[in-house]
């Protein structure tokens, strides 16, 4: 699945790297603990989460996520956007909730990274 | 013995000075030290965990100390990571292994931190942990991953 299909799949308002939306999704982690995510995300992995300040661009940037997708209609600050422009990690915003998220995207076959 | 994953690695000290509530520092270092040993050709694996116990350690003293230090010692045949701060030691080092106890303040939490993940994450990619802690005077931690052997 590629990072366009994840952002039409969820309605998805692109918030920056729109150039970089053919990269492949292999696997999805959803939560909001930075502990979690620097476990479950590796490179390739689509990033969901309600955290948008900074630390979490952080983390997913050291982890080398694929992309980030803030629910519930959230969107960080131009700081944060400007930031993963700067460091070429597409983000993107969806009124839809963390729930409904993960569903749409394991019906279009998405799936976790299995340990 | 030695084998391709470091066979050009150096002997390398990382130092980063650690003040309280320094949240930053954390993924700094953690990015800054995964560069280095990206540079150096070691396993992917292993940089992930590293960089790992450097997040998470680093984030434990921004947290809970008053400052400290961490420090990453790379030699061809382990990964040290070392923190050391003054602060309020930890009352229940058995407690504190337990995923999701945490002692962290409710601002911490609402980041995203403080979720008793610190911790247990920390031992579970170490080979070797080490906490030295003295309630009122500060805690050290030390961990170890060896280059050449087989995580579980």
């Amino acid at each position: 699945m590629l990072l366009k299909d994840v952002a039409l799949a969820l309605d998805a308002e692109i918030l920056c790297c729109e150039e970089l939306l053919d990269r492949e999704v292999k696997t999805c982690f959803a939560c909001d603990m930075v502990s979690e995510m620097l476990l479950h995300v590796q490179s390739n992995t689509l990033l969901i989460t309600s955290l948008t300040n900074a630390h979490v661009l952080h983390a997913a940037l050291v982890m080398d996520a694929l992309a980030v997708v803030f629910v519930g209609g959230k969107r960080p600050d131009n700081t944060v956007i400007k930031n993963a422009e700067h460091s070429g990690l597409p983000l993107m915003t969806t009124k839809k909730h963390i729930f409904e998220c993960c569903g749409l995207l394991y019906k279009e076959g998405l799936r976790g990274y299995e340990h | 013995m030695l084998n391709n994953s470091f066979r050009f690695t150096p002997h390398i000290t990382l130092e980063f000075k650690i003040e309280e509530k320094d949240f930053f520092i954390a993924s700094e270092s953690a990015s800054r030290i995964k560069k280095t040993l990206q540079q150096l050709g070691i396993k992917q694996d292993i940089i992930k965990r590293t960089a790992i116990i450097i997040y998470e350690a680093a984030m434990n003293v921004a947290i809970h100390a008053i400052h400290g230090a961490l420090k990453v010692y790379v030699d061809p045949e382990v990964i040290s990571v070392v923190t050391e701060d003054v602060g309020p030691g930890i009352e229940n080092v058995e407690l504190a292994m337990k995923e999701g106890y945490s002692t962290a303040p409710q601002e911490i939490r609402e980041m995203g931190f403080g979720a008793g993940m610190g911790l247990p994450n920390i031992k579970q990619c170490s080979d070797e942990l080490v906490i030295d802690t003295k309630i009122g005077e500060g805690t050290t931690l030390k961990a170890k991953i060896y280059l050449n052997k087989n995580h579980e």
